[in-house]
């Protein structure tokens, strides 16, 4: 019997999958923006949130995320209804999260979507290098980014920027002085990626036709080492392996719901959920492309495209592949209790005398070594 | 009974692939032994193996009733055999049992190495034999100088080959005739003797039982007769005696000499069938013995382990059911360190290794981890006794050997020309000392005697890859040699894995320990710490190389949506590392156990 744990939180993701122009590094599910008449999306998202309200019970709402895709394409008046609809039905916590993704180009939207009730601005800059937003397919310039910046900064109590390194030929030198370029803005918080090549995009295809090379993991890692060194320095202090804060205030608590393994709902096409219902907990996965997931609303109420029982064993190998990639670790009771047996000693020990993983009373916690092999080592830990 | 003299009873030889299968169905067809609608793409080729991989394993036997321009109807027995260098011994039963050959050979490729090899059994047995020229319908095809290759590399008259396609069906009818005009009746035979008869060959059918082929020779067998079976000395009461047909078994009431058919007798297993036994009646028996089969020996060995340890006992199960079926495969229980409990298996050659690996898994659903083909050693101790070695690992302590000796095989190789230099320099490589070098046109045909073990694993593929596949090859076991053999031992983590150690010539060794240590730093993945990997003789390093630690192995990005997809991977690892096995505190994938002993090119 599983239950829904409070402590760990209960978020709601929204899907927005519209973008301006697709990137070529870019696997989320997303599609052309063109002039589209947003109505039947919302009023799909709606009705969908509605029965998730009848499903999950009373619940607060500790963090509200809009993803994509681009919702700040949303027009701000939308998005309060939105978050009013979703305060009506669960009732927010009084200090609610409410997280949307933007693009530089979309500034002028930014002083309403702060009115509307966002209080946390994710911006993808990705890089400060115009050499680099051309190859990495942005649509906006360094200066353009730069003044998004000034202006997300006023209008929102808390600032993320992502950024992405390990680009083709990026040298260590180059990537350390982005790297203080990126640190003088003082954001809240950074999001910092090496660059994934997915197979299905057009990076992938060019890699797979052998235009250009990904950097090489040995360069990857000294990327990532230098960039943990100096935004340790800085006084950003990885609390993830890709994320950093000024201060625990500023901690993505959305997405902590998804490390600590909290529930949240997926709603809008291709989400994904986690939802702890009558002793269950779910996977949820929403239809994938736009019109399919609204005409399935409209016939059955919710999005779904499908949804499976986690067994026990997946939820608490979930709570180790999740967690440890927090800075924080996880709880070894978290794991053992679940599954009614230890990790296996012998492999604990290995990582511990490797170097690669710490353990303090029931605690575990990836070393900064063991960051680098963090999929290495919870796979190991769980199988 | 039928007059012996409309009896024929014949063999087709050919190299492989050659047609042999293709023209059986044809000759089936044509005398009306199946419809069209019954002929399945290969009728005799009937295993699932043999249909994927288009070559035979089995011979198979099939009477025909053949009405011929003279009027008369005939009795041809035809007997399909494999071309495969792997299944000679079946071809040799089949000869035994026959008085005529059709040496079938592909016009458009000529003579190659088994045409020549199972030619020659088949004069050896005495043969009358027709030299038939397959795939007439091909562009490429040149009868001419084909026939002319004949006479002089196999030194018979070609001056009467018939011509034909076995795919079209040109040129089958003077097949026919030919077998009726040109080969023999079975010679003698008298059914007032007491029975005497060959056990040709026996196989496994599920519903049935063992089903014996017979050549009766003298005497005739019938339903319920009890018989004898002199070499095994055991005695059977006959169920059902009758012949071969196409797809199926007709019953007859009794076979008389010069017929070929077969027998059930409730026998459990074929290893109960010594092929090449005679069989006679228990009460009236028979004056002599035929003379009899060299008995087959497996000359290539490897451990076959269940990837899942609780399946040992389901491998078991399945290699008694194979060998049902195939008394030329052996095996015993092996346990190795490394890889748990498992067999040791003899086989005749790499392609028969192949296809029982291949049954096992198919068949019985069994995931399997081969070891290293390995060669019989002969280990002559100090203490005056004799050893034979089948597992490297189990090499005893080398002061208390006197000798080591090694089988060698003759071969036969013919190439194109432009090939030749590569092929010598690859026989050279690998320890062969050449015999014989001559001309066939602009085919060389070169003979080596070669240490089998150079040969064993990847000798065939090398050689097809420098001949762009068109050499062909054929040998056979000669004798043991005293050779300076070592045994090479691979550490990986400061480690003996003992399912990776071989004998190697001392020559050799340091090459072979080098190319070792290379393929298995590809095969084997990155750890978390770094892996040396080494080649030894006794505490000899030779060869090292070093599997560098991995660095990173982490997603980026990890948000809602990846938790699937993380699930996902972990499942895939989870089945990856049951493909794993486990060396201290290294993972070596399973494929690696055979994959490391592949070699480039300077091997
Ligand atoms: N063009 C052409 N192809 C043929 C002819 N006869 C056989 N083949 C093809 O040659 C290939 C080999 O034929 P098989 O009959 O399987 O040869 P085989 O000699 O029985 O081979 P093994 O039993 O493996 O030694 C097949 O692809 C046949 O379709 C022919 O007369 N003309
Ligand atoms: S804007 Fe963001 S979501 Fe849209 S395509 Fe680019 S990277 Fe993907
Ligand atoms: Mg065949």
């Amino acid at each position: 019997m599983l239950e829904f744990e409070p402590h760990r939180g209960f978020g709601v993701y929204i899907h927005w999958p519209y973008c301006a122009k697709i990137c070529p590094y870019c696997d989320f599910n997303v599609y052309a923006a063109k002039q589209r008449d947003v109505a039947p999306l919302l009023s799909a998202i709606e009705k969908d949130l509605t029965t998730w309200r009848e499903k999950t019970g009373p619940r607060q709402v500790d963090t509200i995320f809009l993803g994509g895709g681009t919702p700040s394409l949303i027009p701000p008046k939308e998005v309060k209804y939105l978050i009013d609809v979703i305060a009506s039905m669960w009732g927010l916590a009084p200090d609610v999260e409410i997280s949307l993704e933007a693009n530089p180009d979309d500034r002028s939207a930014f002083v309403g979507l702060a009115k509307a009730g966002i209080n946390r601005l994710s911006l993808g800059v990705q890089s400060l290098n115009n050499d680099a937003l051309k190859f990495l397919g942005r649509n906006h310039n360094a200066e353009e980014a730069l003044r998004a910046i000034e202006e997300a900064r006023s209008a929102f109590p808390s600032l993320s920027l992502d950024f992405i390194y390990a680009l083709p030929r990026q040298n260590l030198i180059e990537w350390k002085q982005e790297l203080s370029g990126i640190i003088d803005l003082k954001a809240d918080h950074l999001s910092l990626y090496e660059l994934t090549i997915e197979q299905r995009t057009a990076f992938g295809k060019a890699v797979g036709r052998g235009e250009w090379q990904p950097a090489d993991d040995d360069t990857a890692a000294d990327l990532y080492e230098i960039t943990q060194e100096m935004m340790c320095e800085a006084g950003y202090p990885a609390y993830e392996i890709s994320n950093h804060a000024i201060s625990s205030q500023h901690h993505a608590q959305h997405n902590l719901v998804y490390w600590n393994s909290g529930d949240w709902l997926g709603i809008g096409p291709g989400a994904h959920g986690r939802v702890t219902i009558d002793g269950n907990r779910y996977e949820t996965v929403a239809e994938r492309r736009p019109e399919k997931y609204i005409s399935v609303v409209e016939d059955t109420a919710l999005g779904l495209a499908s949804q499976n029982i986690l067994t026990i064993e997946d939820v608490a190998n979930e709570r180790v592949m999740m967690g440890l990639r927090k800075t924080s670790g996880i709880s070894k009771s978290d794991f053992e209790v679940l599954v009614g047996r230890k990790f296996n000693q012998e492999t604990l020990s290995e990582f511990i005398d490797d170097g690669l993983l710490e353990e303090t009373d029931n605690n575990l916690q990836l070393t900064p070594a063991g960051r680098l092999l963090a999929d290495y080592v919870s796979s190991r830990l769980v199988l | 009974m039928i007059s012996r003299d409309k009896i024929r009873n014949f063999s087709i030889v050919a190299h492989i692939d050659h047609g042999k299968s293709t023209l059986a169905d044809r000759l089936i067809q044509v005398t009306g032994g199946l419809t069209e609608r019954e002929m399945s793409a290969q009728v005799l080729d009937n295993m699932d193996i043999e249909r994927e991989r288009g070559i035979t394993i089995k011979a198979q036997t099939v009477r025909l009733d053949y009405t011929a321009e003279d009027g008369e109807t005939y009795i041809l027995n035809l007997m399909d055999t494999p071309g495969h260098v792997d299944f000679t011994y079946e071809v040799s039963r089949c000869l035994n049992a026959c008085e005529g050959s059709l040496l079938v050979v592909d016009a458009s490729q000529g003579v190659e190495a088994q045409t020549l090899a199972n030619v020659y059994q088949a004069i050896d047995a005495d043969h009358e034999i027709v030299p038939v020229l397959n795939k007439i319908d091909l562009p490429a095809a040149e009868p001419d100088r084909v026939k002319e290759q004949i006479e002089d590399v196999i030194g018979i008259d070609a001056s009467d080959a018939v011509e034909m396609s076995a795919k079209t069906g040109m040129g089958v009818p003077d097949v026919l005739e030919a077998i009726v005009q040109r080969l023999p009746p079975p010679s003698e035979g008298d059914a007032d003797k007491p029975l005497k008869a060959s056990l040709v060959d026996a196989y496994y059918d599920p519903y049935m039982g063992v089903v014996v082929i017979v050549r009766i020779m003298d005497g005739v067998m019938k339903k319920k007769q009890k018989v004898k079976m002199i070499e095994t000395d055991a005695t059977y009461e006959l169920d059902r005696v009758g012949y071969f047909r196409a797809g199926r078994l007709e019953d007859a009431d009794a076979l008389y000499p010069g017929e070929v058919g077969f027998l059930t007798a409730s026998i459990k297993e074929v290893a109960d069938c010594a092929v090449g036994d005679t069989i006679t009646d228990d009460k009236k028996p028979c004056e002599g013995v035929l003379p009899g089969f060299k008995e087959v020996q497996p000359v290539v060995f490897c451990g076959l382990f269940p990837v899942d340890a609780a399946a040992f006992d389901d491998l078991r199960n399945a290699m008694g059911k194979l060998r049902l079926n195939d008394a030329s495969f052996s095996f015993e229980m092996e346990s190795s360190a490394a890889l748990g409990f498992g067999f040791r298996c003899g086989f005749l050659g790499l392609l028969h290794l192949e296809i029982i690996q291949e049954r096992l898994s198919r068949e019985f659903d069994l995931d399997l981890i081969a070891t290293a083909p390995s060669v019989v050693y002969e280990m002559e101790m100090r203490d005056g006794s004799m050893l034979e070695l089948h597992n490297p690992a189990d090499m005893p302590d080398v002061m208390q050997i006197m000798e080591i000796r090694e089988p060698w095989i003759s071969s036969t190789i013919m190439t194109p020309d432009e090939y030749l230099g590569g092929i010598l320099k690859l026989c050279q490589e690998r320890r062969g000392l050449q015999t014989d070098l001559s001309y066939v046109g602009t085919r060389a045909m070169v003979k080596y005697e070669l240490p089998l073990n150079e040969v064993v694993f990847d000798f065939y593929d090398r050689l097809k890859s420098i001949s762009k596949g068109y050499a062909s090859f054929d040998y056979t076991v000669k004798e043991h040699r005293a050779e300076d053999l070592v045994k090479m031992s691979i550490l990986v983590n400061e480690e003996p894995v003992d399912a990776l150690s071989m004998l190697v010539h001392r020559s050799r060794a340091e090459g072979r320990g080098r190319a070792m240590c290379e393929r298995l730093k590809d095969l084997i993945p990155r750890h978390q710490f770094k892996i040396p990997i080494q080649a030894a003789i006794g505490g000899k390093v030779i060869a090292r190389e070093t599997i560098a630690a991995m660095r990173k192995d982490v997603t980026a990005k990890c948000y809602g949506g990846d938790a699937s997809r993380k699930r996902k991977l972990l499942d895939k690892q989870k089945a990856g590392k049951k493909r794993m096995r486990q060396f201290g505190k290294v993972e070596i994938p399973q494929e690696a156990f055979v994959a490391a002993l592949k070699m480039d090119g300077d091997g």
